[in-house]
């Protein structure tokens, strides 16, 4: 595309399926534990 | 949901409800503003109109009737692929999704409700918990972990969080239960990832090699600049705290080899300008840095206000900006609430389920009692039943599983919903009386920082 950079190939659509396993870490238990922050989490499956 | 801005020369149209990130020049952004309420022909007409003073070469070509709708083209494309103005389909989902049994998969143990500094803006109130001084007994964290691993279901990986107060001061009892933890794991076919929050006062050889050896993060915590962190963190005599812990952090930082620790710091309204905290900190050779907001009531004279927001996002704006410069060089760092995984971050029922408080997430008191998370511990409304006894108030938790971002009016459009899962339960508490509400300085910064994430990854696509 000319007028368009898409930076990322992942849609969140995608992961309705074959998400929830529930395996990943706790939102809290990192780094912040008072701002909640999940978009930089890892997916253990994706590990 | 579509959320479009501009930072650091960057025009960022973000597609909420897919995720997809687009940078896009300014005609097309103009049009994407336009793109749901307006006809084709009015869209031209108006960007021929906005664009005709423009120098031809100013966007690589005449902006006239061809070129926007090439760019009208493209965000066709773009929307028929579901990458642009995609629905909103995740409302049932995460209902369903919330209504299934949970288990436990997360402890917050409070070893040693006890501390051996005095800082200002501890929620804790300087270890005690608004409670007596304790520290846990090997008898009740060996009980912890025992109700962690009976609740925790097929889950294989548990985490389990040494916190205080300070939990160095009862270090003993942590080697203990680690000791324990990694026998009872082999049996029960577990996975611990144990993690240690220290002020780093009493942090020596010994310490680290058991933490380096046996934990998988450490946060360490430092407020940045001496003068800022020797106000807020004095010792119990009032002397700062600053010359005791950096070359122990230095070292055990060193000694993870720059990994899989954070050095966590705290501002303040005393220190709005928190950019140049972060970058002393990076200056000190710390390459995983968190400094956050502080979390206090309307009245402490250092609580975040709502006239200091727009310095403070001229801050993260400054500090974006620097990490991009940074980016590739030997004074490069991680910031982590500018840490963003745009291809293997977490699926969406992750993304909108909120952080697991007083389900997956709770937090054990010196004696054992049970809270939905450490922000709580104290507040005895809250109590949710002991490690001997189990959850015994599962009105607490049926609370709390209710919680997610479609039970919150606030968090229903808005766009950064997916990055931040809600927010706190604990602030909106805090603020409002109610977990089903958002804490709205904090919210304001969260989109700032979600804001500033993407642009540093705007700007990385471009310079690679």
């Amino acid at each position: 595309m000319k007028h368009i950079k898409t930076l990322n190939t992942k849609k969140l659509q995608n992961t309705v399926k074959k998400g929830g396993c529930g395996e990943c870490q706790t939102s809290c238990q990192s780094a912040c534990k008072t701002s909640c922050t999940v978009g930089n989490q890892t997916c253990e499956n994706a590990r | 949901m579509v959320h479009q801005y501009k930072n650091n020369g960057y025009n960022i149209v973000l597609d909420v409800n897919s995720g997809a990130i687009h940078v896009v020049d300014d005609v097309t952004y103009d049009a994407i503003a336009m793109y749901e309420e307006s006809d084709r022909d009015t869209i031209v007409k108006k960007l021929k109109d906005k664009y005709k003073e423009c120098p031809p070469d100013a966007f690589g070509g005449k902006v006239d009737e061809a070129y926007i709708c090439e760019a009208l083209d493209e965000i066709e494309q773009l929307r028929q692929r579901q990458e642009l103005f995609t629905q909103d389909v995740y409302e049932d989902y995460i209902g369903d999704f919330k209504r299934r049994p949970t288990v436990v998969k997360a402890l917050c143990l409070h070893i040693a409700h006890d501390c051996n500094l005095k800082c200002r803006y501890c929620f804790a109130d300087e270890g005690e918990y608004h409670g007596k001084r304790e520290l846990m007994s090997f008898e009740v964290g060996k009980a912890a972990l025992d109700f962690l691993i009976a609740n925790s279901g097929s889950r294989k990986n548990l985490e389990v969080d040494f916190f205080g107060g300070e939990p160095t001061m009862n270090f003993q009892v942590v080697k203990d239960l680690v000791a324990y933890g990694r026998e009872q794991e082999k049996i029960h076919d577990k996975k611990f990832r144990f993690t240690l929050t220290t002020n780093g006062v009493l942090l020596n050889d010994e310490i680290m090699e058991f933490a380096n050896r046996e934990m998988g993060n450490v946060v360490l915590s430092i407020d940045g600049r001496r003068e800022i962190h020797d106000y807020m963190r004095p010792a119990k005599g009032g002397q700062g705290s600053y010359d005791t812990v950096v070359p122990k952090f230095q070292k055990f930082a060193d000694s993870r080899n720059q990994n899989n620790y954070y050095v966590r710091g705290t501002f303040t309204h005393h220190n709005l300008d928190f950019s140049k905290d972060v970058l002393h900190l990076a200056k000190l050779g710390f390459k995983q840095i968190s400094v956050e907001p502080v979390v206090a009531r309307e009245t402490d004279d250092y609580a975040i206000r709502e006239t200091d927001l727009e310095q403070l996002f001229a801050e993260y704006d400054a500090l974006a900006a620097e990490m991009v410069k940074r980016h590739g060089t030997d004074q490069d760092f991680n910031f982590f609430h500018f840490m963003i995984d745009l291809e293997g971050g977490p699926c969406v029922a992750k993304r909108l389920s909120g952080c697991g408080s007083g389900t997956e997430y709770l937090a054990v008191t010196p004696a054992g009692d049970l809270y939905p998370c450490h922000q709580f511990v104290g507040n005895e409304k809250f109590l949710m039943g002991n490690v001997f006894d189990g959850v015994v108030r599962t009105d607490i938790s049926d609370e709390f599983k209710g919680c997610n971002v479609y039970a919150k009016e606030k968090c229903r459009e808005c766009f950064a919903k997916f990055y931040c899962s809600g927010g706190c339960a604990a602030n909106s508490y805090n603020f409002h009386g109610d977990i089903h509400n958002a804490y709205d300085i904090g919210c304001a910064l969260q989109k700032k920082r979600v804001e500033c994430a993407i642009m540093i990854k705007a700007a990385l696509a471009e310079n690679n």
